[in-house]
């Protein structure tokens, strides 16, 4: 059948500077360019471009440039080109459509209507480069008070105190799982988060044996609705244990790691036979209420001798908050609350662009839920879904978060361009496919550097925002709503945001 | 369900003066020395509020606890309708044994005073929870006052001490209330006023107190809101906007509620940094990292000196990088702590010993015998 959707970009190679390499050619997956001997030119298939622009930063010669095409089906504000286009397709392969990454629509993103504090007179700003500055933070439950005995100068704490995770700096690579990425990729983010000090997860792909004795002391790792590559040793060789039930990108649908990703690497690490699709179904089969839930919880809890934090990673959708108050009285560590324009490796697009709420109304809402109910203190929240930036995470830390997750930001820095085509396991950049000779342009020590320079980077820069408040350790930030103020937005977000408006 | 109205309050920023001074062999003596040391400090307040604590006022009624309440309004009949409105509230939940308005002098020499009271009561616990304690039973009816009756104040509720202050220099306030002539006391704890914002209401002053806790406070608390959530979620209203009430509120959580002794609340309070505890021992190490990692929402960030007065003791802290110094001395028995040195010499010009503690590190003053006080 002949597609009516004409193509997303234009490719256009300057002639005069191209040396016919063909380093386009090999570079691009999807087999945009080729090589034609008769003429002696590169030749460029527009209709197979995804705008990943990997061969545009590798041409020697600087000679391509991909934009997107300048044609148009005439302007309508209801029928847009992305709807046209979405319902041409769909009537050409009666599917569903897929996309990757978090949802690009317009929603309004509050980190852009929120600004920050700085001291003025009367409180001294403290300058980071001379004064110590503190950003470690504690994930887990707290005591609601401690019980200690002293005697003559010696003290002896009393209170039990449950397993916390401890972070240089509150920002902890999220969820992506070996499977969904390359192992290089998974590697990198590994290799740094052990170097900076925080914490990579698994996903829901198991981590592999060779890299558990390394890596375990600074991994997170899933149990979610498909349990992939489970076992006593995956469990207790981490520092925590993540329970999935939603995530941000795709609320209420399980996940699909096609059989073509499922190499034999990737089979053994997720305990499944090679080639056979992976399936998580949408809910855990063994949680039907609140109750199956808690009973998760400390069945992981006793498989790991009560000695790690558990995270309850759910979707922000309309009720969640008092859903994450009841996973807290379950008997949670951790909440991880992933907003509407958190990220994927595949997701039908009317869930991706359809479902959740924005991640800064579900911070502030869940943090004074549990304030008001009196056991704030008795987990921690990570939010993720949408962190851009250093100041997205003050933000967040300053609405209630205690610190953030990570992922499409993680996979910037080791090259992603967003082109949100990492369901068809084709990365050009080597981060979401199986293909070695993909992967393998990803190389562990570069990317592994990339992404611990973003922390360090994001972590001065807090350090620097942190310090002009006046503030000197992060945990003084928590909450701390004070430092906030709202432009642009209406009454009903600024309650909901629990901030004042600016000048206010 | 209605919706949620966002939590608006506005934190009140000041800079200010304080002094304590304490008999540790529990010799009581009068304000007029501490109400000469705080006026020599005079150009760090700003006439917007000034107040004092002093401990071992009330000995004929020391078994009570004595409330000084501060009924305001724009005329006389408005002030004592709040007054009413407080009476039948009191009757209800207390025994008062004695009360009166608390006496001062020409209302012309200060600006706009509110009618200032005081009962002698203990708790009348009806059908409440046995196991609620007296105390308990009275921060809680404190925060019903100050939340429900409007234009009525608590503003010092312990035994056997008393809180005095207004809108006004403190050595007005100070004269206004006659402490140099009418109270003597085994410890005194005072403060000037440097508000930025220009909203005076006498309840603003310093100290703030709850029982026989008060804090007299020089600073800023830039971690207030992170302060005031984890404070409201055991039962404390922040209603006066200012955040030396979160340290009384701390004080009391810590100290009275979950008895845990100074030292260890002035390391909840200003802890160490990081870089230091990973320096120390197993044993201190594990004891700070735990009490960070449990009471990070109540570690005071920004700068600030403060004096606790309690009864039988008295504490000075500076904030963790002692962005605003304290200076404590003695001489024999007497015991000082202020903002500057030179107050501390004008009334007392020999000293046995002057230093400037460090950010973060406790100076506590205590009676050498508790027995004075409480027989
Ligand atoms: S990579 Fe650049 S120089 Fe090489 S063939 Fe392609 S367009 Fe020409
Ligand atoms: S990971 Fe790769 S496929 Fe996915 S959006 Fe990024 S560049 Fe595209």
């Amino acid at each position: 059948m002949k597609s009516f959707v004409f193509p997303e970009f234009q490719i256009i190679r300057d002639e005069e500077k191209c040396g016919q390499c063909r380093g386009c050619e090999r570079q691009c997956a999807f087999g945009t360019h080729t090589y034609d001997p008769v003429q002696d030119r590169l030749i460029s298939d527009d209709y197979k471009c995804v705008g990943c622009q990997r061969c545009v930063i590798f041409c020697p010669k600087n000679a391509i440039v991909v934009r997107p095409t300048p044609s148009f089906y005439r302007p309508n504000a209801s029928w847009s080109r992305e709807k046209l286009e979405d319902l041409k397709k769909q009537a050409e392969t009666g599917g569903v459509i897929l996309t990757g990454c978090g949802s690009d629509k317009p929603f309004r993103i509050y980190w852009d209507h929120i600004v920050l504090n700085a001291s003025q007179v009367t409180n001294p700003s403290i300058d980071p480069l001379r004064e110590p500055m503190e950003l470690r933070t504690f994930l887990g439950a707290k005591p609601d008070m401690m019980d200690i005995s002293a005697k003559d100068g010696d003290v002896e704490i009393k209170t039990k105190l449950s397993p916390n995770l401890m972070v240089q700096t509150p920002i902890l690579f999220s969820a992506m799982s070996y499977g969904a990425i390359s192992y290089n990729a998974f590697r990198s983010l590994a290799t740094a988060a052990c170097k900076s000090g925080t914490y990579f997860n698994t996903g829901e792909g198991g981590l592999p044996r060779e890299m558990r004795e390394e890596f375990g002391r600074c991994a997170i790792v899933q149990v979610a609705s498909g349990r992939f590559g489970i076992d006593a040793e995956y469990l207790n060789c981490a520092q925590a244990v993540e329970i999935k039930v939603g995530q941000g990108a795709k609320p209420g649908i399980g996940g699909h790691l096609p059989g073509e990703k499922v190499s034999a690497a990737v089979a053994e690490t997720r305990m499944i036979p090679m080639g056979t699709d992976a399936i998580s179904p949408a809910p855990h089969h063994d949680i039907y209420s609140i109750e199956d839930l808690s009973m998760l919880i400390f069945a992981l809890k006793e498989a790991t001798n009560y000695e790690k934090p558990i995270s309850v990673k759910i979707a922000a959708v309309h009720n969640f908050a008092a859903i994450a108050s009841g996973i807290v009285r379950a008997g949670a560590d951790i909440i991880a609350i992933d907003g509407l324009r958190g990220g994927t490796g595949a997701a039908p697009k009317a869930i991706r662009d359809n479902v959740g709420i924005p991640i800064e109304l579900a911070i502030s809402s869940l943090d004074r839920r549990l304030r008001r109910e009196g056991i704030r203190n008795r987990c921690s929240i990570v939010a993720a879904g949408g962190i851009r930036c250093s100041s997205d995470v003050i933000k967040a830390i300053a609405l209630g978060a205690d610190a953030v997750y990570i992922g499409s930001a993680a996979l910037i820095a080791m090259g992603c361009t967003l082109c949100q085509k990492c369901y068809t396991g084709k990365c050009n950049w080597g981060i979401c496919t199986q293909d070695p000779r993909l992967s393998g342009r990803l190389n562990v020590d570069i990317a592994s550097q990339r992404l611990s320079n973003l922390i360090t980077a994001w972590s001065h820069e807090i350090s620097e925002m942190l310090g002009g408040m006046g503030i000197n350790a992060l945990e003084s930030l928590r909450g701390n709503r004070d430092h906030l103020r709202g432009v642009g937005l209406y009454e009903w977000e600024l309650d909901v945001l629990g901030i004042k408006g600016a000048g206010e | 369900m209605p919706r949620i109205r966002r939590e608006l309050y506005s934190k009140e920023i000041c800079a200010c003066s304080i002094f304590g001074a304490m008999n540790r062999d529990s010799e009581r003596f009068t304000g007029a020395g501490v109400m000469k040391a705080i006026a020599n400090m005079h150009v760090r307040g700003n006439g917007l509020g000034g107040g004092f604590a002093a401990y071992g006022i009330y000995p004929q009624y020391k078994d009570y606890y004595a409330f000084h309440l501060m009924f305001t309004g724009k005329s006389p009949q408005a002030k004592l309708s709040a007054k009413k409105e407080l009476d039948a509230f009191l009757c209800q939940k207390f025994d008062v044994v004695y009360d009166e308005e608390i006496p001062h002098g020409d209302e012309a020499t200060v600006s706009d005073p509110p009618l200032v009271w005081r009962y002698f009561v203990l708790p009348k616990k009806q059908g409440e929870d046995p196991s609620l304690s007296d105390e308990d039973y009275i921060v809680e009816n404190i925060m019903l006052v100050n939340t429900r009756i409007e234009n009525a104040h608590v503003f010092s509720s312990g035994k056997n001490m008393g809180c005095f202050k207004g809108v006004g220099y403190p050595e007005d306030i100070g004269e206004y209330f006659m402490l140099d002539k009418l109270y003597s006391a085994y410890a005194w704890t005072a403060h000037g006023r440097f508000p930025t914002n220009t909203q005076a209401w006498w309840g603003g002053a310093h100290p703030f107190s709850l029982l026989d806790t008060t804090i007299v406070h020089n600073g800023e608390i830039s971690s207030y809101g992170t302060n005031r959530w984890y404070l409201e979620m055991y039962g404390y209203a922040c209603t006066l906007q200012t955040d030396t009430e979160v340290i009384a509120y701390a004080a009391d959580l810590l100290m009275r509620r979950q008895k845990l002794p100074i030292e260890i609340v002035a390391k909840i309070l200003a802890p160490p940094i990081w870089d230091a505890i990973d320096q120390m021992n197993e044993k201190e190490k594990k004891l700070l990292t735990t009490l960070r990692m449990v009471y990070a929402p109540l570690l005071m960030n920004g700068p600030f000196a403060l004096i606790i007065g309690q009864t039988g003791r008295m504490i000075g802290l500076t904030d963790r990088i002692r962005l605003r110094p304290i200076t404590a001395a003695t001489r024999g028995e007497m015991f000082y702590l202020s903002s500057e040195e030179a107050s501390i010499r004008l009334i007392s010009p020999q000293l046995d010993r002057v230093w400037t503690p460090n950010g973060g590190e406790p100076v506590i003053g205590e009676l050498n015998s508790m027995r004075k006080v409480l027989q």
